[in-house]
């Protein structure tokens, strides 16, 4: 108890002198908790309640491009704004740049969750390896779809209003946009941590363990995998607004429905963290952040051979992930005993 | 003679031109103990899987507490009272022991608040003197999946009256299992059944096991109802001991 309030204490003052110290790196520290988000929502599926999902960026890109259009949407005439491809400079002063946002995430988010309970009600019936090809299908078909829809700019990509100058006193946009980061991973974690003690996250995992036998027993198996999709995509789609805007420019499949960097980097940094577990994805986020900037950095041009040399050796020597493996060596550390104690008066009788 | 539980008339399955269960009637009244013997392919466990929703049934009717359940599904069917335990003995096998019993509530009345609240002390509690009750409460804390088989059925066995069932439907629950831990399960089983007044309905491949629980068998073979009556007399009837040394 005491252990954990101190471990958290540290990484929220690192968190939020971060961008101070290193005021370099703030984008790199804002996508490092994004990561961190990513992770953690993919691992309610993948890891939790053992359902590969590839499809979770689907939320994402929606909530990106459900935030930028209401933002511009409440100064400006959509259509108009996408057509001169923001030329005639989409400029929005502070207040409505921050109205805009604030709306836009919320209606980002419950668009998101929306579409997750309508779309996972369906897919959410399929098993195994047929459910991660069904919501591989679904990112694509996303993508695909925005970049074919003029109204936000289709394969041209859709410019966010800029940060508004008047707002510097925030500390800049990407010291601006590094604490929503920081927010939401921080809100993502403990939310999840919360829900995993809950009957929510026993019921999932036993739908993991056994989904046939968690119907013989008269779960809701359809109800618990609904609302574990929903939650995901609600952060999901909270942060995809903010990336749009941090990066300045949306692409329909490069940076909202990336399904091959952060679609799959998701899945990539949960297994290498340790599917199942809380700390396993934020471990996974940023082992996978750091070396990848590093192999930027050092190795360029070898980067991506670097980083798959490094996945191989992951699944080859960790199949279950850091946190798994810390699992399998010390089972007696994380309260997996023989208890001889004595139980209590009044056993079922 | 107390209400039939689970009544079940008529009921036919065919798996396309193989014929698993025909025309089976079988009453199992509250509060008793029944059995259901029978060779290896005779029907057993497809019947079991057809009155707890596991496939649609030919024809025929099943009737729990009066109530037609032929057509339900199968958490539906868990949700009225009428739970299973596999033969291959299914348990959560990456959660520890307590994790298991706690998921096992009964999920009758759920609000969609319950769902995100953290369980109440009494479940816990619950949970740990069920576990006691089955000889477990030391290992209470290891991962399911870590027990031995033996452990894993009473567990599995613990699981399902967490559930506050009204009737339990178990596929063969001794087997696999050595002779000293049988005579633990039958004592525990009828204790459920006397204390806890769960009507139990049991398939059973060992005879003396069968015979010492049942108050009154069914025994089928090629998927049709052969015999029934009390343990001492389908023990000297002909039909039945003919259908296990195989004599036609």
């Amino acid at each position: 108890m005491n252990n954990n309030m101190i471990k958290y204490i540290v990484i929220g003052i690192a968190g939020i002198l971060a961008p101070i110290v290193f005021a370099n790196f703030q984008v790199q520290l804002g996508f490092l908790w994004l990561m961190v988000l990513f992770a953690l929502t993919w691992d309610t599926q993948g890891g939790q309640m053992g359902y590969n999902s590839f499809g979770n960026i689907l939320f994402f890109g929606l909530g990106m491009y459900v935030c930028a259009t209401v933002q511009i949407g409440l100064v400006y005439d959509v259509a108009e704004y996408t057509a001169a491809a923001g030329l005639n400079s989409g400029r929005l002063n502070g207040d409505q740049y921050l109205t805009g946002l604030a709306l836009g995430m919320g209606a980002g988010a419950v668009v998101a969750v929306i579409v997750a309970a309508i779309i996972g009600s369906g897919i959410l019936g399929l098993r195994g390896h047929y459910f991660a090809i069904g919501t591989l299908g679904l990112g694509i078909a996303f993508g695909e779809i925005f970049a074919g829809w003029d109204y936000v700019g289709a394969g041209s990509g859709l410019a966010p209003p800029p940060f508004p100058d008047e707002l510097d006193f925030l500390g800049g946009r990407n010291m601006f946009f590094y604490y929503i980061f920081f927010a939401l991973a921080v809100a993502a974690f403990f939310t999840l941590k919360k829900l995993y003690a809950s009957r929510f996250g026993l019921a999932i995992n036993a739908i993991r363990d056994d989904e046939d036998k968690a119907e013989a027993m008269g779960l809701r198996t359809v109800r618990y995998k609904t609302i574990s999709w929903c939650i995901s995509a609600f952060f999901l789609a909270l942060a995809g607004g903010p990336l749009g805007m941090l990066v300045g420019f949306i692409d329909p499949r490069e940076t909202a429905f990336a399904g091959i960097t952060f679609g799959i980097w998701m899945v990539l940094m949960a297994i290498l963290g340790g599917k199942g577990t809380i700390w396993g994805p934020v471990i996974g986020a940023v082992i996978f952040h750091v070396t990848q900037e590093i192999f930027w950095s050092f190795l360029l041009g070898w980067q991506r051979v670097a980083m798959g040399v490094l996945i191989v050796v992951i699944v080859v020597f960790f199949p279950r992930g850091i946190m798994g493996w810390l699992r399998d060596t010390w089972p007696d550390r994380y309260g997996e005993k023989i208890d001889e104690s004595v139980p209590q008066e009044g056993a079922a009788e | 003679m107390s209400a039939p539980m689970l009544e079940i008339s008529g009921v036919s399955k065919a798996f396309g031109g193989v014929i698993a269960n025909e025309d089976i009637s079988i009453t199992v009244p509250e509060g008793s103990i029944t059995g259901l013997i029978g060779p290896n392919g005779s029907g057993k466990t497809t019947l079991f899987h057809s009155v707890v929703g596991y496939h649609p049934i030919d024809s025929g009717s099943i009737k729990f507490e009066g109530q037609e359940i032929s057509k339900l599904r199968v958490p539906q069917i868990a949700r009225l009272g009428m739970l299973r335990t596999f033969q291959q003995t299914r348990i959560y096998g990456e959660m520890n022991c307590v994790k298991n019993m706690l998921i096992s509530i009964p999920h009758r009345d759920e609000s969609i608040m319950s769902i995100f609240t953290p369980f109440p002390p009494e479940a816990t509690e619950k949970a740990e003197s069920l576990l006691e009750f089955v000889g477990l409460y030391s290992k209470r804390n290891l991962l399911a999946g870590e027990l031995s088989f033996g452990q894993q059925k009473l567990l599995e066995f613990a699981m399902a009256l967490m559930n506050e069932p009204k009737i339990l439907l178990l596929d063969e629950p001794t087997a696999g299992i050595n002779p000293t831990l049988i005579n633990g399960i039958i004592d525990r089983l009828k204790k459920a059944n006397e204390q806890l007044g769960i009507t139990l309905f049991v398939i059973e491949h060992n005879m003396r096991v069968i015979m010492n629980l049942a108050e009154h068998i069914y025994c089928l073979a090629h998927g049709q109802l052969l015999a029934d009556g009390p343990p001492d007399e389908l023990r000297d009837n002909q039909l039945v001991i003919d259908a296990y040394l195989g004599a036609h």
